[in-house]
């Protein structure tokens, strides 16, 4: 029974959300915010390996999700939709339903190849480097994209929309919700599996002190690397979910703000904390919809609200606890790893 | 046999010579100490035989092989462990976690194991944890397994710090400073500790050490540096008796 608990509770939360939907219970408003939370789950959580795990500073996380965000909406477009940019779509579009996935995953891995590529360089330097070369890579990657005029330049690129509608076309169903939860879950067993292997204790012996890890046999510049490769590819279908959800990309919507945005989350829910991340990402996105009247005042009101974390709860919400040490009771009803 | 052979070494820090020709070797199953007036350049050695500095001329080599280019990791990985002069524990990791990543140089499993679960995955994860939980149990700490080496009263965590560099089976231990900061009590138990692992494992041991009630009791044979210099050589009693490090230690009566 413990086995089983959440997969079980996972479903049925899937079923539900996908069933509201389907129905026109909840409108495509809240879908839609329902769907943020899902993506800005991944988001929190994987640059949570980093900067609460690794304890490295990386504070350009919105370029990968960029760089996942256009990968896989170009593929998308290409492939599977009639366009201006490419013309009649490569593939049948009726395989748009089995083919997003993979599409997908093709933008986490272009991602996860520009992380290779920041990474390699940053990690030679050490502390407050890496912070500075993530800013800048974050700006490398918008310039570069506003820049190719081929993909829309600074007026963005957009047509994934039609994506969505070959999709329908396959089965009338509410897709993105599907997409978003699968890979949320996916992305949360990836970070979990990996920071309870022994491999990855060593990310947190690094953050403990480097150089014991280093003389006690931990490969440092490796793990370093794989960590940041694997959260730059997880932000990178982050980015994926993104655009298909909002249906169009621009350079704008990727900028040093929504690094911010990540950053913000997961100091809200505490360092390393996979289930703080999520409870963050969740309370984050509530917050961000419900102070929208607010609009400019909004960007007063946030990083206001990173102020008063750090000042009266520096370790965020949880900590570095997950949920099960909280409550452990909890740990009776179910078995998750 | 020679477990470890140091040739020549020399290690220069923007001019400063450290260590300067230093000529060494650690034989097979041998218990040595190391000893030397404040920065005579003892840490300095420790921290080339460990990977941790190349050498600038000089070579170390460890079962005939030289060290020289390897990584700290792969020195590791080759069989040369050690334990620092103020405990280098990951404090936020409980002890049991500490002795598993100490075994990283032999993990046996890929990413793609890692994520899939392969059963070649779970065999060696509880393998590993078999041979931590093994090893605690040996030493009798398998009671704080679950805590945090923060937590716990100095001499357990030189205890532990000895089991987590015990845990990767290396065939040269370098103690540095084991007996720093402990109680005269504490003392007595470590030197109990380090023979009894000499006893037990199969391996060298070269240590550090400024009390000589430790270095006098377990050594078999001393090296006394000064100046990054190599004064003297041999037996505990002959080490006693001679005068350059008497010299080195007290001053020149002379003066």
């Amino acid at each position: 029974m413990k086995r089983f608990s959440v997969p079980l509770l996972l479903i049925i939360l899937l079923l539900t959300l996908m069933g509201l939907a389907w129905f026109e219970i909840i409108d495509i408003y809240i879908q839609t915010i329902i769907l943020f939370m899902g993506i800005n789950i991944i988001t929190s959580t994987s640059l949570n390996l980093v900067n609460g795990n690794m304890g490295e500073f990386s504070c350009g996380h919105a370029g990968f999700i960029a760089v996942g965000a256009y990968v896989s909406s170009l593929l998308s477009v290409a492939l599977f939709t009639k366009s201006k940019t490419f013309g009649a779509p490569l593939l049948p579009p009726e395989l748009a339903a089995y083919g997003f996935p993979l599409v997908l995953i093709a933008g986490g891995l272009a991602a996860a190849l520009t992380g290779l590529l920041v990474a390699l360089p940053s990690f030679r330097t050490r502390d407050d480097y890496l912070a500075i070369i993530t800013i800048a890579a974050n700006y490398i990657i918008i310039s570069t994209i506003i820049n190719i005029d081929q993909i829309g330049g600074a007026r963005g690129f957009m047509g994934m929309k039609r994506v969505i509608f070959a999709m329908e076309q396959c089965a009338e169903i509410p897709w993105m919700i599907l997409w978003v939860f699968l890979f949320m879950v996916l992305s949360i067993i990836i970070i979990r599996r990996y920071m309870s292997s022994t491999y990855g204790k060593g990310v947190e012996a690094i953050r403990q002190d480097e150089v014991a890890a280093e003389i006690m046999s931990v490969n440092t510049n490796r793990i370093k690397l794989v960590t940041f490769m694997i959260s730059s590819g997880l932000a990178g279908i982050a980015g994926g979910l993104y655009a298909h959800t909002v249906g169009y990309v621009n350079p704008k919507s990727f900028d040093l703000l929504k690094s911010t945005e990540a950053l913000v989350m997961v100091y809200l829910g505490g360092m390393g904390s996979i289930s703080g991340s999520i409870i963050a990402a969740i309370v984050f996105t509530l917050l961000l919809e419900l102070l929208r009247p607010l609009q400019i005042i909004k960007w007063v009101a946030i990083p206001l609200l990173l102020i008063i974390i750090m000042q009266f709860r520096p370790e965020g919400i949880m900590g570095n606890r997950e949920l099960g040490d909280i409550f452990p009771r909890l740990k009776k009803f179910y078995k998750f790893k | 046999m020679t477990l470890l052979e140091i040739k020549d070494l020399t290690q220069l820090f923007s001019g400063l010579c450290a260590v300067s020709e230093l000529n060494l070797n650690i034989e097979e199953r041998e218990l040595v100490g190391l000893i030397g007036p404040n920065g005579a350049g003892k840490t300095t050695v420790f921290n080339l035989a460990s990977g941790f500095y190349q050498p600038t001329y000089g070579a170390i080599l460890f079962q005939g092989r030289n060290l020289a280019g390897l990584k700290p990791h792969q020195v590791s990985a080759l069989g040369i462990a050690r334990t620092f002069q103020n405990i280098r524990l990951w404090k936020e990791m409980s002890v049991l976690d500490n002795i598993l990543v100490a075994q990283h140089f032999n993990l046996g499993y890929g990413l793609g194991g890692l994520f899939f679960r392969t059963p070649r995955y779970l065999k060696r994860e509880s393998e590993i944890r078999h041979k931590a939980h093994e090893l605690l149990e040996i030493f009798k700490i398998d009671n704080v397994a679950e805590e945090k080496p923060g937590n716990l009263p100095y001499g357990m965590q030189r205890k532990v710090e000895i089991v987590r560099a015990l845990s990767s089976g290396p065939r040269l231990l370098l103690l540095d400073e084991p007996a720093a900061g402990l109680q005269s009590a504490d003392v007595t138990e470590l030197i109990a500790l380090i023979q009894w692992v000499f006893d037990q494992f199969d391996l060298s041991i070269w240590m550090i050490e400024h009390q000589m009630k430790v270095v006098m009791s377990l050594c078999s044979r001393i090296a006394v540096i000064d100046f990054g210099k190599l004064i003297a050589s041999g037996t505990p009693t002959e080490i006693q008796q001679n005068p350059a490090v008497i010299k080195a230690y007290l001053g020149d009566d002379q003066l």
